[in-house]
């Protein structure tokens, strides 16, 4: 591949992967809990602007993230009140809350456009940094593209191989088996929700504070979309939700180094390929009648009101 | 974007129902339809400062309604069809993949004007077409990038594929292999007019290919966030002077000026004498505008700079004047010759000395 550096190439799809991987691990999770949130998009905007804005005030890129989290998390109890005790649709609520994120955003964006963001240190090992090929790959990230390995993890951790994690699943499967056991289902599935939104609200401010870096209205441009395909792509697996995003952000890198470099490839068939991979995927999935070859949550989407 | 129009819809009707009784006369109501956020500080940006110059024109003779972040295709179509029947006299559409939804509600509508920004078809009595010379821009453009780049590479990060991106290419090019024949261009094709984080990721691989001049088709300033990472590359304001990012890396923009037209086709509206046609100003028209030019850029190239500026708007310098040939070759325009406006509103192709092909 003339003339393209496979190092900087890997390094910057990981950076360019981060934000979409952090908001899908999250959504993951919500859905193994058996709660589709669509409002991806809003949270992660919403995420951006307060974790912008944070750290402009403060001149703190971490602090930035935490008040992203915390907006995010928040943000995401909106849509926890209206579909867990209102018991409102989910698909039109987080279709709703998508759209007043969007706009929120803006409202409270207003003062931060042109404004530069505060520089996100990249981590600086005496040896490791500078060797090399896995110096650049592995070892000088800022530390929140290391944070959204390490939530990767716990999140396999956490669902495969904890008491939690199969109380959370139970939860998604067969919410009115997991009730008749004693769970607290609305009270689980809140937490995945808020869990959720945190996630997507630092995949929004890793937007705005170290892959752009700056406040643009409607930055996200689809990117929570793009993380819900994710999750079923990935068919609800933390690793492979970690190859997804690779994969999505691989393609987008690949396809603007290659043309860099000058090698003729078909621009618009690249540009459309991550939508066309995640239909195949579908349909592939979907092609198999039985609900564990899909893997999909059995109670997915659907609304719990204790009778008894 | 929807629930602040809703809100806004509610304001104004608490409005007008209060001054309506007070009011006899109908204000003109005027709709904009656009493709990314107000806020983007680009493209988007300038047209809604067009609305709200035509506001400050007209006062209470008009009413604006505009919406935000419409995607080309069918949801455009809808969006168009409410202003229409929320009472719209005339609706700018303003991006070249609303072209078949203007033409489409159009009909439907006989009695309600549109105008298609940067598009070429005119199907009905009732729809104009208006466009900015963008390409006397690049021309300029070009030419501080052929003599500012030391790598000897510039960079387009490009849009889509139609002519009007096209024009700025071979003008952005042109005018930079005049002052410096060594000059590579790189165009990278993003199919987004707005993306931020893949307008960045477009600046950053022509980085890290050597890239230290780069022009912008797109709507966002973060491609010169991107550029504002690393020391000595420098990058143009797009749409909008983008004056955030001065001195550097921006050093110089293009500003989209649509004031003026909107102004003069609102009042034709009011003044019931607007008639379809295709506008087509530049520089001469004051519609397309060459932001300061700041920072690196030496004095005498800036006095370069702006000599050509004078040249193009007084008319005695028309970007495409020959000999230029196209890439495969052929003769494109001879000696002396001048570009028709026919020739520049189909161009696709590349002139020669642009490597890579257009895709399509």
């Amino acid at each position: 591949m003339g003339g393209i550096d496979p190092v900087v190439l890997i390094a910057s799809l990981m950076v360019a992967s981060t934000p979409i991987l952090l908001a899908a691990i999250g959504e993951l999770v919500v859905e193994k809990a058996g709660v589709l949130n669509l409002g991806v998009e809003g949270m992660m905007i919403l995420g951006a602007i307060c974790g912008f804005a944070t750290a402009v005030e403060t001149g703190s890129p971490a602090l930035g993230f935490v008040a992203a989290a915390i907006a995010g998390a928040a943000f995401s109890m909106i849509f926890g009140l209206l579909t867990q005790y209102l018991l409102s649709n989910q698909v039109a609520t987080g279709l709703a809350l998508t759209l007043f994120g969007l706009g929120l955003s803006a409202l409270i964006g207003q003062g931060y456009v042109g404004i530069k963001a505060p520089n996100t240190p990249r981590l600086d090992l005496p040896v490791l940094s500078d060797l090399p090929i896995v110096g650049p790959i592995l070892f000088s990230h800022d530390a929140m593209l290391y944070v959204s390995l390490l939530i990767v993890a716990g999140v396999w951790l956490f669902l495969s191989r904890t008491r939690g994690g199969l109380i959370l699943r139970a939860v998604g499967e067969s919410h009115d088996a997991a009730h008749a056991l004693g769970y607290k289902v609305i009270r689980i599935r809140l937490m995945a929700i808020a869990f959720g939104g945190a996630c997507a609200g630092l995949g929004g401010a890793y937007l705005s504070l170290v892959r752009v870096p700056q406040w643009t209205e409607g930055m996200t441009a689809g990117a929570g979309w793009i993380a819900l395909a994710i999750v079923v792509f990935a068919s609800w697996r933390p690793w492979y939700a970690l190859i997804g995003a690779y994969l999505f952000g691989g393609i987008v890198v690949l396809e603007l180094n290659l043309q860099a470099a000058g090698v003729k490839v078909p621009v618009d068939l690249l540009a459309a390929s991550p939508y066309l991979v995640t239909i195949l995927v579908l349909v592939l999935m979907s092609r198999s009648k039985s609900r564990a070859a899909l893997n999909a949550p059995a109670d997915l989407g659907r609304s719990f009101h204790a009778t008894a | 974007m929807k629930f602040r129009l809703a809100l806004k819809g509610a304001a104004l009707a608490v409005a007008t129902s209060v001054a309506g009784m007070a009011m006899a006369e109908d204000p003109t109501k005027v709709g904009f339809v656009y493709v990314g956020p107000i806020g983007d500080g680009g493209w988007t940006y300038q047209h809604d400062q067009g609305r709200l110059a035509v506001e400050a024109e007209f006062g209470d003779k008009v009413e604006t309604i505009f919406q935000e972040s419409v995607p080309e295709g069918a949801d455009s179509e809808r969006v168009m069809t409410q202003m229409a029947l929320a009472g719209a006299d005339i609706i700018f559409t303003t991006s070249f993949g609303y072209m078949d939804a203007t033409n489409a509600v159009a009909a439907k509508f006989p009695d309600v004007k549109f105008e298609h920004a940067t598009g070429y078809k005119r199907l009905h009595p009732n729809v104009a077409t208006y466009d900015s010379r963008f390409y006397e821009g690049r021309a300029v453009l070009g030419h501080i990038a052929g003599k500012m780049t030391e790598t000897n590479k510039i960079g387009y990060i490009a849009s889509f594929p139609i002519p009007e991106v096209i024009q700025g290419i071979n003008s952005y090019f042109l005018h930079a292999q005049k002052v410096n024949p060594d000059v590579e261009l790189t165009v990278i094709w993003v199919y987004t007019w707005f993306d931020p984080a893949k307008e960045a990721d477009a600046a950053k691989a022509m980085i890290e290919q050597g890239v230290d001049v780069i022009t912008q088709h797109t709507d966002s300033t973060a491609p010169l966030a991107e550029m504002a990472k690393t020391d000595g590359i420098i990058g143009f304001g797009q749409a909008s002077d983008m004056g955030e990012y001065k001195p550097a890396p921006r050093v110089a923009s293009i500003i989209d000026n649509w004031n003026p037209y909107y102004i003069k086709r609102v009042k034709a509206v009011m003044d019931g004498t607007w008639e379809q046609g295709h506008s087509w100003g530049g520089m001469a028209e004051g519609e397309v505008v060459i932001g300061e030019i700041t920072g690196p850029v030496p004095d005498d190239l800036k006095a370069e700079a702006m000599g050509m500026v004078e040249a193009i708007t007084a008319g005695d310098y028309h970007p495409f004047t020959g000999p230029i040939m196209k890439q495969d070759g052929s003769v494109f325009l001879a000696e002396g010759e001048v570009a028709t406006d026919e020739q520049l509103v189909t161009m696709d192709f590349y002139i020669q000395g642009i490597t890579g092909e257009i895709p399509n």
